[in-house]
């Protein structure tokens, strides 16, 4: 049998179907390459054994003619997810030992739909970062390597673990989430598909939150059509979420018709910014003459509010943050360091409990919702923010969907980005403003840097309009033709 | 009237404002299906959301808005079609989340107002500045261990209605009333059982004082509240409070303060530098608040007949007086009864049985109008006895005793104790001469113009009659016959 791993889901599903392999052997084949995986501490918790007894279920289910439609698939799941009876750490100490007694309904569609859980993986603390840095548990490393150059990369974050599982093929999908770009990023420095749905399209139900506004789970996976299957079970209405939207799921598949003729896309000129590298400039060049060979009409945009999007974003996510992350008291779960009072035991226990990035974000949000700041910081970003979705709405007028680089750059080294957290920021700055809209995005792999590296190219969409982002994505995969694949140093 | 403080510079005016926080009628709580009952075993009605578990979100419970509307419209106050539910936040341990959802910029009601009903009979009309939905925390337990707190969430999440006046009171007597009668307002609307002793109600009282015809003072607030005779005292020794610093040359510093009924004093507990500073804004998991008016009309169609209105028709209509009607309407309850008592009777003769006879025998035993073994219909049943000359007034209460200890119906008790009325002549008659034959120098004394002497007569066949003589055929035989 060739090495189950390197199926797509598309092609997994079929196989399953036809009886080809079970899916206790394609868990199995996924199991051991999620332990070889290990020098690229993807996961924080593997559950193997689980995965197992779910394939063996799953199979009987096959057997049985109950198939769902992610029947026997093994994925990885952001350990951002509530998972019933798993520790579930969001990548933070202040989480010790906390196992949830409930399933997040994504998660819960997805088991639902036949799914199997591979274990929990990796992300930035809470889901803050762009590099996978700031995990108490660890540096997630990036399977793709520079040309002839050893140096460990960042695989992007905050949804680094999913990223690296699913590039590494230790997973043939995973759940992200996505706040200001924490699936399209890493999805483009590792060279998969990673898909930000409109928000209020998947529950955040049972997702730890970061900035409640922004927060969107979405899929990772290596095809666009393994992503449009995965969101397709992942997604619909929860009514526990005040904010998931009652709208039917559409079949994202039968979007991918490879026909885009006519499609209008806009082109938007705020997103050439200042030193945006030639090589990105030009893969962005490629993806505009593929389109338009493709039957696409290009048409030159205005987004003029975008650079105040980043600003903006770094008042409102922090802001959010400040308040949802007061939980975290010591109190009732998760780490608590004694102190004298009650007091500080918030301080020893919060001190403690929290990474360097979280404490920067939640002392910013802090101090945005301050008496006598509110106004100058956060309610001018909420303005900022109208502001920028109205520039979408506008050009979604004249335009179907929107074609960027996703970021500024391909992966980099540990450390390289310095001390400066600005210039971290900058790494969304073409994700954010989307997430600021609410709008659907993904990022498909379309080529390679100078330095084999590969680079993703991000589309955007109208509300709820993920089936044209598909549907474009589509094509866009089929042009770009991305075929490179990380060398498999890790199993040493 | 208004309380005025006579101090050495002058008379001093007190303001009073407050801010009622009335736990909403509910089977469950604000934004989770946890059961808001009160009562329960420590920490068994707690969800993941109550206890602010990772990931959890709330959502709005329809039912707590209904109230909040129904509220507001009986406070004839401005519904808002759009209001915003925002975090309060601050680190607390019975404050899962480290914010209370609550709403502050804008809430579900607005301007609204309030007849209170004062000893004299007057009325004064308190405006009412907002009302808004808002989550409760949970609660601390100091006493159950030596060095540790306990924290029960059971209170976490329940639903509130923070209703607010304006500074508009000038006395304890008014402010007592002002509650009193939002209480009775809220339990006619079935929004709030206006529990203060469980805390279904309790009130921040913000206090001030000024010379008469001066701009407002500085205010100082004592929270929680839970009894209305504290909230007076409260308020009668801060105002002095107030006073001995003004009029000693200082000035009064904007506070927080606490109330300690057993000291009867008023203690600071944060100052306006040590506030927290809350960092309001906009709960980024609720979508803004908004129904139309057929939600309100809907709501507007279930309300009851307030206690004004009810009031105002059993003067107008049953003829009773400010006083009697006023009693009568405080609680839904009682109007009830009385109506039932009421209905094709004598109203003020009902309305004086139920204020006097059952009002004192209920206070006599400690009962509620619920537990009275003498339904409307038993009470309606005695008063027909004595309009069709069955029983006498003074024989029907000692029949209304009886029925009040056994729970038997006035009919059968007047039967069985053989209480009917005698009205037959020839007995009487027969009655009267033996009095007049057993009392010849005390009908000498009458006769010589003793007038006063009557009562005695009547007294007398009163008691041979064992008082079932009818009193009015007694005069008409025995005033002819001491008169010969």
């Amino acid at each position: 049998m060739s090495d189950l791993t390197k199926l797509t889901i598309a092609a997994a599903r079929d196989g399953l179907a036809k009886g080809d392999f079970s899916s206790r052997e394609l868990t199995a084949a996924h199991i051991t390459a999620m332990t070889a995986s290990k020098p690229l501490n993807a996961y924080i918790t593997e559950t193997p054994e689980q995965a197992v007894d779910a394939a063996t279920a799953s199979d009987a289910r096959r057997a049985k003619g109950e198939a769902g439609k992610l029947e026997g698939i093994p994925l990885a799941i952001k350990d951002l997810f509530c998972t019933k009876g798993v520790l579930t750490t969001a990548a933070s100490h202040i989480l010790d030992g906390f196992t949830p007694h409930y399933e997040s309904t994504v998660t819960a569609n997805l088991w639902g739909a036949g799914a199997v859980m591979l274990g929990k993986v990796n992300l930035d603390e809470f889901a803050m970062g762009s590099s996978n840095e700031t995990s108490y548990y660890g540096n997630v490393v990036n399977p793709w390597r520079r040309d002839g150059d050893d140096t460990a990369l960042v695989p992007g974050g905050s949804s680094g673990g999913s990223a690296s599982a699913v590039a590494s093929f230790s997973a043939m999908g995973a759940t992200g989430t996505d706040t200001g770009g924490s699936i399209r990023q890493p999805a483009s420095f590792t060279g998969i598909v990673g898909m930000k749905p409109t928000y209020g399209r998947c529950s955040r139900w049972g997702v730890v939150a970061f900035a409640s506004s922004l927060d969107q789970p979405g899929p990772m996976a290596r095809t666009v059509r393994d992503t449009a299957i995965m969101l397709e079970s992942m997604a619909g209405f929860d009514a526990k979420d005040s904010t998931s939207v009652n709208m039917p799921v559409p079949n994202f598949e039968d979007a991918l018709t490879g026909d885009i003729k006519g499609l209008r896309i806009g082109i938007p000129k705020e997103y050439r910014i200042d030193g945006l590298s030639d090589e990105i400039d030009a893969l962005w060049q490629k993806g505009i003459d593929w389109l338009k060979d493709a039957g696409a009409e290009i048409v030159d945009i205005s987004l003029p509010h975008t650079k105040y999007a980043l600003p903006a974003y770094y008042i409102i996510a922090p802001a959010e943050a400040s308040s949802n992350l007061a939980r975290y008291d010591g109190v009732r779960f998760g780490l608590r360091v004694e102190g004298k009072d009650l007091n500080d035991m918030y301080a020893s226990t919060r001190a403690e409990g929290f990474g360097d990035e979280v404490k920067r974000r939640l002392l910013i949000g802090t101090y945005a919702l301050s008496a006598g700041y509110y106004d100058a910081y956060y309610l001018k970003a909420q303005k900022v923010r109208a502001r920028i979705a109205e520039d979408f709405k506008q050009a979604y007028l004249s335009v179907d969907a929107i074609l960027t680089p996703t970021a500024p750059s391909a992966a980099f080294g540990f450390g390289e980005k310095g001390d400066d957290p600005l210039e971290m920021y900058l790494n969304d700055v073409f994700t954010v403003p989307a997430s600021l809209a609410g709008l659907p995005g993904i990022s498909v792999p379309a080529g390679l840097s100078k330095e084999s590296l590969p680079l993703g190219l991000q589309l955007l969409g109208k509300p709820f309009d993920e089936e044209t982002v598909f549907r474009v994505a589509g094509v866009l995969e089929e042009a770009a033709g991305f075929t490179a694949k990380p060398t498999d140093w890790w199993r040493g | 009237m208004g309380m005025i403080i006579q101090g050495a510079t002058g008379d001093w005016e007190v303001v009073i404002g407050l801010e009622v926080h009335a736990q909403v009628t509910t089977k469950s709580k604000l934004f989770s299906g946890a059961s808001a009952e009160y009562g329960a075993d420590p920490n068994s009605q707690v969800s993941f959301v109550d206890a602010a578990m990772p990931g959890m979100l709330p959502v709005i419970n329809e039912m707590a808005v209904e109230q909040a509307v129904r509220t507001g419209l009986g406070l004839n106050a401005k519904i808002n079609k759009f209001s915003v539910f925002d975090r309060k936040n601050y680190f607390y341990a019975d404050l899962p989340q480290g914010y209370q959802i609550s709403q502050f910029l804008q809430p579900i009601v607005g301007e609204g107002k309030i007849i209170i009903d004062l000893k004299d009979g007057e009325t004064r009309e308190i405006g009412i500045t907002r009302l808004h939905l808002e989550q409760d925390a949970g609660k601390s337990l100091h006493d159950q261990h030596p060095s540790q707190t306990f924290v029960d969430l059971n209170r976490s999440g329940v639903p509130l209605m923070e209703i607010v006046s304006e500074p508009d009171m000038r006395s304890p007597e008014e402010a007592a009333a002002y509650v009193k009668k939002l209480r009775s307002i809220v339990r006619y609307l079935g929004t709030c059982d206006g529990n203060m002793e469980e805390g279904s109600m309790r009130a921040d009282v913000n206090v001030s004082v000024r010379k008469p015809g001066d701009a407002y003072g500085t205010r100082c607030e004592m929270k929680n509240i839970n009894s209305v005779r504290f909230m007076q005292q409260a308020i009668i020794y801060e105002a002095n409070r107030q006073v001995d610093i003004l009029e000693a040359g200082g000035t009064v510093d904007q506070e927080t303060r606490l109330y300690d009924p057993d000291k009867g004093e008023t203690r600071s507990m944060r100052s306006k530098e040590e506030a927290h500073d809350y960092r309001y804004f906009p709960d980024p998991d609720l979508l803004p608040l908004e129904f139309d008016d057929a939600f309100i009309k809907r709501i507007s169609e279930t309300l009851p007949e307030l206690p004004d209105d009810k009031k105002a028709r059993f003067i107008s209509e049953l003829g009773l007086s400010a006083y009697d009607a006023g009693v009568l309407v405080t609680e839904k309850e009682v109007a009830d009864y009385f109506e039932a008592v009421a209905e094709g009777r004598d109203a003020k003769l009902a309305a004086n049985w139920v204020i006097g006879e059952l009002f004192g025998n209920l206070n006599r035993t400690g009962k509620d109008l619920s537990e009275s073994p003498v339904g409307a219909n038993a009470l309606g049943e005695l008063i027909d006895l004595i309009k069709d000359g069955t029983i006498s007034n003074r024989i029907a209460k000692e029949v209304f005793e009886e029925m009040f200890d056994t729970g038997k119906a006035a009919g059968d008790i007047v039967e069985e104790k053989g209480l009917k009325q005698v009205s037959d002549t020839g007995a009487i008659e027969a009655a009267i001469d033996a009095v007049i034959a057993a009392n010849p120098d005390k009908v000498a004394e009458y006769r010589d113009g003793k007038d006063k002497l009557f009562g005695f007569f009547m007294g007398q066949v009163m008691k041979a009659t064992q008082g079932k003589a009818n009193p009015g055929v007694v005069t008409q035989i025995l005033k002819p016959k001491l008169d010969q």
